[in-house]
């Protein structure tokens, strides 16, 4: 077997490490996440608060290692409602064609014609906010792309050989779409659902932050730093710790995604700088 | 051209129609009343009547979008239910000073990034090449609301060169104006320009790769001018799309940015608007939003056709 590229294992230890604090953090974390300490608040790091305390005296490392989990959620939990809606719908409209297509695809001209913050804000200004109703609002931006991708490789496939022959055959639909097409289009899906869930745990994290996420008093790592914001002067490392581990986890996802595309995708190799 | 333009005019229209209904039928499927959520959960049934006659939500659903959809067209877009003051005049201001946001940030954006990518595409491998390239990986990771966060504490907490937030209109001074203004242009350009960047870096390496590249060259005519005169012009078509979308994450990023550094533009409004549940404000907002993201990605199109001209004989492809 070919070596790994170097941007897949790079960024899979990060990513596996995150995941583990994710998976773990409140068995790992030293204090429970919304434990206050009035006598303790916004200390600096030491021994007993690695990472030092907030306004209210909460553990900012284990506050982190329980966000971790809601914004891993977030990204892997839109990337998922994004497939779920996005890959029938373009295997739908690849397959079909005609106006079935012409219909899915208005739909989606639609969608996009809305920023995608502000598609966000739409769907999640009028109710309570929580972390799924937010990870569903963010997948819900995303499936214009995936529609989009999967078309366009269903397009490709549809006239190959071996799916007129299943059609031949007599197959039924779900089939031919399920068996025959998919197990060949799903190699650029999955690179770009890698690159999705980056863009799905900042854009989760940008709307808890605008408080349209993660309500107090649990906390992801969007809506640390927006708590974290008055005391930036003062106490710099409530906000600073969940923001540098935030840029790690994308940085770490990102190198994964484009590992994925190396190995998955043969004809961008050459391109290659 | 003009059918182009015009086709792709008709585009926008069927949009927006299409989009006023669905943001006003957002609030229709809302589960829960929205009277009550509203006036929140103590209210007295009083209360709760009250609102239900100001906003007319006991007529049926399409009397109420077509009340409000001829409001639009005659320029009413109602009345802010918080502030009673009428939403024309408030989301215009809004909008005139998020613009100003908008315009400078793309121009930098645009501008810095074509730079960058041409800079990194004719010296591809080399060590400035490499640099810029992990920077720039570095910039697109990080969200725009750490990177606000991050110039507060330094410009503003630890070097004491910019207010932390706020806005001073040009009326005040030019320095006045420019100081309040420094730090949301760069969160907001930071991430975007690595986008550009990369893209007009890889589309400028594919470019000086063509025939006619290397035909400029055999011709004796010097690397400076081969590459502004003959590959600037073809690198730069992907560029422009790329700047479209960036059209749409900047908006989104305004939001953000206007949130941290307190700039009275449109998306502090909506944030103001989502967060005091003010419908009227809301279905506004993202509608002027939509229109001017719309507006945004007409004028990207016209300017691909005007480059491209394949485009303007096919069907159109939006």
């Amino acid at each position: 077997m070919a070596a790994l590229p170097r941007s897949l294992t790079t960024g899979g230890a990060i990513l596996f490490v995150v995941v583990l604090a994710a998976l773990f953090g409140p068995m790992l974390a030293p204090f429970p996440y919304d434990q206050m300490d009035i006598m303790a608040r916004m200390t600096p790091p030491d021994a007993a608060h690695w990472l030092g305390t907030d306004e209210f005296g909460r553990d900012v490392l284990s506050r982190m290692l329980f966000g971790a989990r809601l914004s891993l959620l977030m990204g892997i939990g839109a990337t998922l409602v994004s497939l779920l809606i996005g890959v029938p719908l373009g295997l739908t409209a690849g397959y079909h064609g005609g106006r079935i297509d012409e219909a899915i695809m208005r739909g989606i001209d639609l969608v996009i014609s809305v920023p995608p913050i502000l598609m966000g804000l739409l769907l999640l200004s009028l109710s309570t906010p929580n972390v799924w109703k937010t990870a569903v609002a963010v997948g819900i931006i995303y499936v214009p792309i995936m529609v989009r991708l999967t078309r366009g490789v269903t397009l490709e496939i549809a006239r190959e050989e071996f799916v007129l022959a299943a059609k031949a055959r007599g197959e039924r639909l779900w089939y031919i779409l399920a068996a025959e097409i998919l197990p060949n289009a799903w190699p650029p899906i999955i690179v770009e659902a890698a690159l999705r869930v980056t863009f799905a745990i900042m854009l989760g994290a940008a709307l808890s932050f605008l408080g349209l996420g993660v309500q107090p008093p649990s906390s992801d790592w969007g809506l640390m730093i927006a708590e974290a914001r008055p005391f930036i002067d003062t106490a710099p490392w409530i906000a600073l710790a969940p923001g540098v581990v935030l840029c790690i986890t994308v940085i770490a996802v990102n190198l994964v995604g484009d590992g994925l595309r190396e190995v998955l995708d043969p004809r961008l190799r050459r391109g290659r700088g | 051209m003009i059918a182009y333009t015009f086709r792709r005019l008709l585009t926008v229209i069927a949009i927006l129609a299409v989009m006023s209904v669905a943001i006003f039928s957002i609030t229709q499927i809302l589960p829960g009343d929205v009277a009550h959520m509203i006036v929140g959960q103590f209210a007295t049934d009083d209360q709760v009547r009250a609102v239900r006659l100001r906003l007319h939500l006991d007529d049926p659903g399409y009397v109420q979008y077509l009340r409000w959809a001829g409001g639009l067209l005659h320029g009413d877009l109602g009345v802010s239910m918080m502030m009673e003051r009428p939403l024309g005049p408030m989301i215009g201001e809004a909008i005139a000073r998020s613009a100003v946001l908008a315009g400078i940030s793309i121009v930098l954006v645009a501008a810095i990034g074509i730079w960058l990518g041409v800079y990194t595409g004719v010296r591809r491998g080399t060590r400035a090449d490499r640099f810029i390239s992990v920077g720039s990986y570095f910039f697109i990771s990080v969200p725009e609301f750490f990177w606000a966060i991050l110039a507060i504490m330094l410009f503003t907490g630890y070097l004491g060169w910019f207010p932390s937030t706020g806005y001073a209109p040009l009326s005040e001074g030019f320095w006045n104006w420019a100081q309040h203004i420094v730090l949301p242009v760069a969160t907001l350009v930071s991430g975007l320009v690595a986008h550009v960047s990369r893209l007009t870096r890889s589309s400028m390496i594919e470019t000086m790769q063509a025939q006619y590249i290397t035909a400029a060259r055999a011709k004796g005519l010097s690397e400076a001018v081969v590459i502004r005169r003959h590959a600037l012009r073809n690198a730069l078509v992907p560029t422009i799309t790329v700047l479209a979308i960036d059209v749409g994450l900047l908006m989104g990023g305004i939001v953000v940015v206007e949130t941290v550094f307190s700039y009275p533009g449109l998306g502090r409004l909506l944030i103001f608007a989502i967060e005091q549940k003010d419908l009227p404000l809301v279905q506004a907002g993202i509608l002027a939003v939509t229109a001017v993201y719309a507006l945004a990605n007409l004028a990207a199109d016209l300017l691909y056709a005007f480059f491209n001209p394949r485009i303007r004989y096919g069907r159109s492809a939006a």
